[in-house]
């Protein structure tokens, strides 16, 4: 079941974080980046169900006007 | 000699059938003497059905083609007889690299489990594993092997099929109860009975180069990803038999097959590889694309196919050949049962129902690969180079490289012709419909594998005592049966169970179809009658 309730301790410092993770990188670069940092994260959590449903939330929000 | 059997031709040789004044009726008919078409030949032939077997040429394949036979393969080669000749003659490997660019991201060494008698695969050129296929085929009388004998015309009737078969003295007609086509990836039997095989084609090209050298390459399998030698493709090497070294340059989708060809476009690249000081010499190159493709079914009437002509798969874990060996381990005993009038036509659905679900295994495994290898997008060539980069020091990430996942025989997990028995409340053990796990066991102290010892026909396997086997080679009546005593080694306890009393039953094809925990004549008997699709529930 993927946790979509508030998780984390400090939103705006994670956010942060993850903006500065791509600072002074190419977009390319980044694209790099993020897609090392979903695989990283996905083995992380390792349940399929978990991340099946993390994929459908990100794939329908595009998806949607 | 073995170095000559590249170049050896088979002789055309008339038939009786040519000169009869009606058509002869023949059990079964298979076309194509590939390594499908003869593996189910030599199978009918020692259940004692008369085949024969019509191929339009009159030589053995040329180049390596198929070139990594699997230990599921290797296993039904021991019962056909070329099992050890295959071994003896093929390079075994077991470490395996992955590179990245010029750097090596990781290697991986696929030893097998202790106690199997023959290895996870071997490469060996597809044209020994036929020459080892016609050897055995010439010595079984009831194979009538017939070259130059092209099919020119199917026509299925209710009760056989008849195929107009052209020769170098014309054309004529000869009957079959069942024609078996294994006739290839573009199979004329399939174009003749107005079917296709469709999927999905891969517009890639890659180039095969089998090259001659005694350099000291170690014997192991090397995949590159974009190589300094090969910018932005993969390349695969790996080592034959006779110092022959297969390379699969990919060249992407836009490159001329034709000039790709030519000796003076394909040094350049294999000197790149191997080294400028490197001396070699080039035996066969070949330009291929593929598709994962198949036909709908694989029966239709009285004609059945089996092989590339019902399914194709990328070359990427070198499914094709071994899927087809496959096929043919299936449907022989079947075929060989209905025409001996010990089972009813319908079991030969079952072939279908088993080998199609195995040909999507396959289809899928072999795709996943592509997509990798290959990737169709920027946003997928993206997320594989991710998994690259992080392979290297991530153990994860090499979980999820993939340049191949090699062979695994497919388990038949729903079939019709399994019985549920007791398989439910085993723990451990082969499961219903897999495969039968080798291991030692010892015959009047003596060591032998067990896999040696069961798939002549049914075969019933029973712990009678922590140190007994007793197997039963089940015959057509119970006064035909076979017994066996068999001292079990602790493997053979590990892989199928320490509990006395369980009773394995195993199909022809040494795939379990029952087991229990305790013996009982009567289930067993049931189970046998369903797996011959007597009683399906």
């Amino acid at each position: 079941m993927l946790n979509i309730e508030p998780n984390l301790a400090n939103p705006d410092a994670f956010y942060e974080a993850l903006i500065d993770m791509h600072r002074e990188l190419t977009t390319e670069q980044s694209h790099l980046v993020n897609a090392k940092l979903v695989l990283l994260l996905a083995n992380h959590i390792g349940d399929v169900s978990v991340l099946h449903d993390a994929m459908r939330r990100a794939r329908d929000s595009e998806a949607q006007p | 000699m073995d170095v000559n059997h590249p170049a050896q031709t088979f002789d055309y040789v008339r038939s009786a059938d040519q000169d009869s004044p009606v058509a002869a009726l023949h059990p079964v008919v298979i076309v194509g003497a590939g390594p499908v078409g003869l593996t189910l030949a030599i199978d009918l032939a020692k259940k004692g059905i008369p085949v024969v077997v019509l191929d339009d040429d009159h030589r053995l394949s040329t180049g390596s083609r198929a070139i990594c036979f699997a230990k599921r393969t290797l296993e039904i080669f021991d019962r056909l007889g070329i099992g050890e000749r295959c071994v003896n003659k093929g390079v075994s490997w077991n470490v395996g690299k992955v590179f990245l660019r010029e750097q090596l991201l990781y290697e991986f060494n696929l030893l097998p489990e202790r106690n199997h008698q023959r290895p996870a695969f071997i490469n060996l050129q597809q044209y020994y594993v036929e020459a080892f296929l016609n050897d055995a085929a010439r010595a079984e009388s009831n194979v009538d092997l017939r070259w130059k004998n092209k099919v020119v015309g199917v026509t299925q009737g209710d009760e056989s099929v008849t195929l107009s078969v052209d020769t170098p003295d014309g054309i004529h007609s000869i009957n079959a109860r069942y024609v078996v086509a294994c006739d290839g990836a573009r199979s004329p039997i399939r174009g003749f009975i107005g079917q296709e095989s469709k999927g999905q084609v891969f517009r890639d090209r890659f180039l095969i180069a089998d090259v001659k050298m005694t350099a000291p390459f170690p014997t192991e399998r090397w995949f590159w990803f974009d190589p300094p030698f090969h910018p932005n493709q993969s390349v695969l090497l790996h080592k034959q038999p006779d110092d022959v070294w297969r390379i699969d340059f990919q060249l992407g989708w836009d490159a001329d097959p034709e000039l790709e060809k030519r000796p003076e476009n394909v040094l350049p690249r294999v000197r790149a590889l191997l080294g400028a000081d490197t001396a070699f010499e080039l035996e066969w190159v070949s330009v291929y694309t593929f598709a994962c493709m198949r036909m709908e079914k694989f029966r239709h009437g009285r004609v059945l196919f089996a092989g590339d002509s019902a399914h194709g798969v990328s070359p990427f874990g070198a499914r094709g050949a071994n899927s087809g060996i496959q096929d043919a381990d299936n449907l022989g005993w079947k075929l060989a049962a209905v025409v001996n009038g010990a089972a009813p036509d319908a079991l030969i659905d079952s072939y279908c129902a088993e080998r199609e679900f195995a040909a999507d295994e396959n289809i899928m495994n072999s795709t996943r690969s592509t997509d990798f290898i290959t990737p169709k997008s920027e946003v997928s060539k993206l997320f594989r180079n991710a998994v690259l980069e992080l392979a290297r020091d991530h153990p994860f990430a090499r979980r999820i490289v993939n340049s191949g996942r090699l062979s695994m025989p497919s388990t038949y997990a729903d079939s019709p012709l399994s019985t549920p028995g007791d398989d439910t409340s085993f723990n451990k053990g082969v499961a219903l419909g897999a495969p039968a796990v080798d291991a030692p066991v010892q015959v009047d102290g003596r060591h032998c594998w067990f896999l040696s010892l069961i798939g002549k026909t049914f075969t019933v396997v029973q712990l009678i005592d922590a140190n007994t086997l007793k197997i039963t080679i089940v015959g057509a009546d119970q006064r035909e049966n076979q017994t066996v005593f068999a001292e079990p080694s602790g493997d053979w306890k590990h892989r199928y169970s320490e509990r006395v009393g369980t009773t394995y039953l195993f199909r022809p094809d040494q795939h379990v179809c029952a087991r229990w925990h305790t013996y009982d004549e009567q289930s067993i008997q049931r189970a046998v009658n369903r797996a011959l699709g007597k009683n399906a529930q």
